[in-house]
């Protein structure tokens, strides 16, 4: 009887494992349905919309015939611009520190530690930040307040991927340079830092795909303005801000504008998100 | 070159270095070996330095230099003197601590938390561990070649005048030159004399060896550290390095680090035999393989124990 028993068990477990199997396939297929379903929506929603004209005029104050989206693609590329001009400079810097220059004198831990708490920070508590710390005190909403808000996202974010990229450099590349009489920044400006180019770009990229996407921060900082401008002293359009106040209009042509929006913005990402993997791989490649 | 041969002049025992599994067994082999003895018991030794040794030109000269890993000493009263213009070869088994003399050479160790080091190194009459050497400034005058080849990655050419242009040098043509001659001497040139511009990376194992020796020559360095260079290559790679080292002794002094006896036997005018971090004897390399002063080094070399 003990052989009947053990045929018996072994069924169940063959049949759990198979379950178990299932059911990842299963919620791994859902993800993909889910995602092909928004895509699919977003699309019928606002493919009607979208023509060239939307990609290159401004919006028109008239309700019912309101333009098109130029100002806001424009503003978002430029804020992304200014954004990462101070925070990817600044976060490679700070994952510099963390991966080469701590030790036991100069902690790590807190810095890292802030970094992570920063990065988890909701981002409308950014925006109120940034409007007491810069629209106040320069009297208005501003592109600058706009790019400071994304830059402080944006900061802790490269930090820890920098961070982590350069400790993926071999220990040997700094201690052969080292041993050939270099300083320690000549072996990570020389040697480290270009070792891990292609991995940190990858990281920002993935930065910039976040901060393009944001809304509540620019809401109280870069504010929004119907004009086409690159002057970020003034109130600074975004293709967020401009979708998130058609979408709240009550006038249905400005509504399709809102999704014709949404889908331009999807489509911005995922090409962002393609480019990321390209770069990915193709660093992969020349590593080894 | 000198290429002694090992000859065993004592039949094998039966038992050979297995496991001591009796005392009677532990106490012949104490007997047999007092000096590997004194040294597993922490006892005081005397290092059987060759008269020949005397009297040589010194480029690096070590005194009573102790090393701590920590709380765990690695280096005792290690003291021998590397002479100029020869290749000195250092064996021993593993742990002995060869490595960690090579890298105390260019204070490479002082990487590592927790290191400590008394007594005293000097290189060409120079402190090394002195309280106003700069790091930076000994590094440049050693070179130094590791295991595992460690090309940087980018191109050949780059790689080769790194040394040069940390130095702040940016004249082309003194670049090429200087690259060329470092090539040449690291007999690589012919071989990438057309692609110095593709990256270092795509070389072979040998390939990339050479690179590196050619990047630790570019700038004349007064002492060459070869720390187990031909490990990580093929037997046909390894014959090619070997001739270059034999061929770079006329110009550079070199300390080399070998677990391979037969390669320390074959490339080297002078060897040292360490063992768990002493120097037990140190001659010229027919000396030590043919007629060495105590048995534990002729055990040693004939393959009977490590």
């Amino acid at each position: 009887m003990a052989t009947a028993s053990r045929t018996i068990r072994e069924r169940i477990t063959r049949a759990t494992s198979a379950a178990m199997f299932g059911v990842c396939v299963g919620f791994s297929l859902l993800i993909v349905v889910l995602l092909v379903m928004v895509l699919v929506y977003l699309f019928t929603r606002g493919i009607d919309t979208v023509s060239i004209g939307l990609l290159t005029q401004l919006p028109t104050g008239d309700q019912n015939e309101p333009g098109g989206m130029l100002n806001g693609i424009v503003g978002t590329i430029v804020l992304i611009g200014l954004a990462s001009a101070v925070g990817v400079p600044i976060g490679v810097l700070v994952g510099i520190y963390l991966s080469e220059y701590s030790n036991d004198r100069f902690l790590p831990g807190p810095v890292r530690f802030i970094c992570d708490v920063l990065a988890g920070v909701p981002s409308i508590v950014v925006g109120i930040l940034g409007y007491e710390l810069i629209v106040v005190p320069l009297g208005g909403f501003s592109g600058w307040a706009g790019a400071g808000a994304l830059a402080f996202i944006m900061i802790p974010i490269v930090a820890r991927t920098s961070e982590e990229m350069l400790r993926l450099v071999p220990r040997s590349f700094r201690e052969g340079s080292l041993a050939l009489g270099a300083t320690k920044s000549q072996t990570i400006f020389r040697v480290v830092l270009p070792s891990a180019t292609g991995s940190i770009v990858t990281g920002t990229l993935l930065a910039v795909a976040r901060i393009a996407g944001e809304t509540a921060p620019l809401l109280f900082t870069a504010g929004y303005s119907r004009f086409l401008t690159t002057n970020p002293s003034e109130p600074f359009p975004s293709l967020t801000i401009q979708i998130y106040q058609a979408a709240q209009s009550p006038f249905p042509a400005q509504q399709r504008m809102a999704w014709a929006g949404m889908l331009v913005l999807i489509v911005l990402f995922l090409i962002l998100s393609i480019s990321i993997r390209l770069v990915a791989q193709r660093s992969v490649r020349v590593a080894t | 070159m000198p290429t002694p041969s090992i000859t065993i002049s004592r039949p094998q025992t039966g038992t050979g270095n297995s496991g001591l599994s009796s005392s009677s067994e532990a106490a012949s082999l104490a007997r047999k070996y007092p000096v590997i003895d004194a040294i597993r018991s922490g006892r005081a030794h005397d290092s059987a330095v060759h008269e020949a040794m005397q009297g040589l030109d010194p480029v690096l000269d070590v005194a009573g230099f102790r090393l701590w890993y920590g709380k765990a000493q690695a280096l005792h009263n290690v003291s021998l003197s590397v002479p100029r213009g020869k290749v000195t070869a250092l064996i021993g088994p593993s742990g002995c601590g060869k490595s960690t003399l090579i890298r105390s050479v260019n204070r490479l160790n002082d990487l590592i938390d927790g290191v400590r080091v008394e007594g005293e190194m000097s290189l060409a009459g120079e402190s090394v561990y002195g309280a106003s050497v700069d790091v930076i400034d000994l590094r440049k005058r050693v070179g130094m070649v590791f295991q595992k080849p460690n090309p940087f990655p980018m191109t050949i050419f780059e790689n080769v005048v790194y040394r040069l242009r940390i130095d702040g040098e940016r004249r082309r043509s003194f670049l090429a030159d200087a690259c060329e001659r470092a090539l040449r001497s690291a007999a690589l040139w012919d071989e990438v004399k057309d692609r110095l511009k593709d990256s270092a990376l795509g070389l072979s194992g040998g390939q990339q060896q050479r690179l590196c020796i050619a990047r630790a020559v570019v700038a004349d360095p007064e002492l060459l550290l070869l720390d187990e260079p031909c490990s990580a290559l093929d037997p046909v790679a390894t014959l090619r390095i070997e001739e270059l080292i034999h061929e770079i002794s006329n110009r550079y002094s070199v300390l080399i680090v070998t677990h391979n006896m037969q390669q320390a036997a074959r490339v080297s005018d002078y060897t040292a035999f360490m063992y768990l971090g002493r120097l037990v004897e140190y001659g010229p390399t027919s000396a030590l393989f043919q007629t060495p002063r105590l048995l534990e080094t002729e055990d040693y070399v004939s393959g009977r124990f490590g």
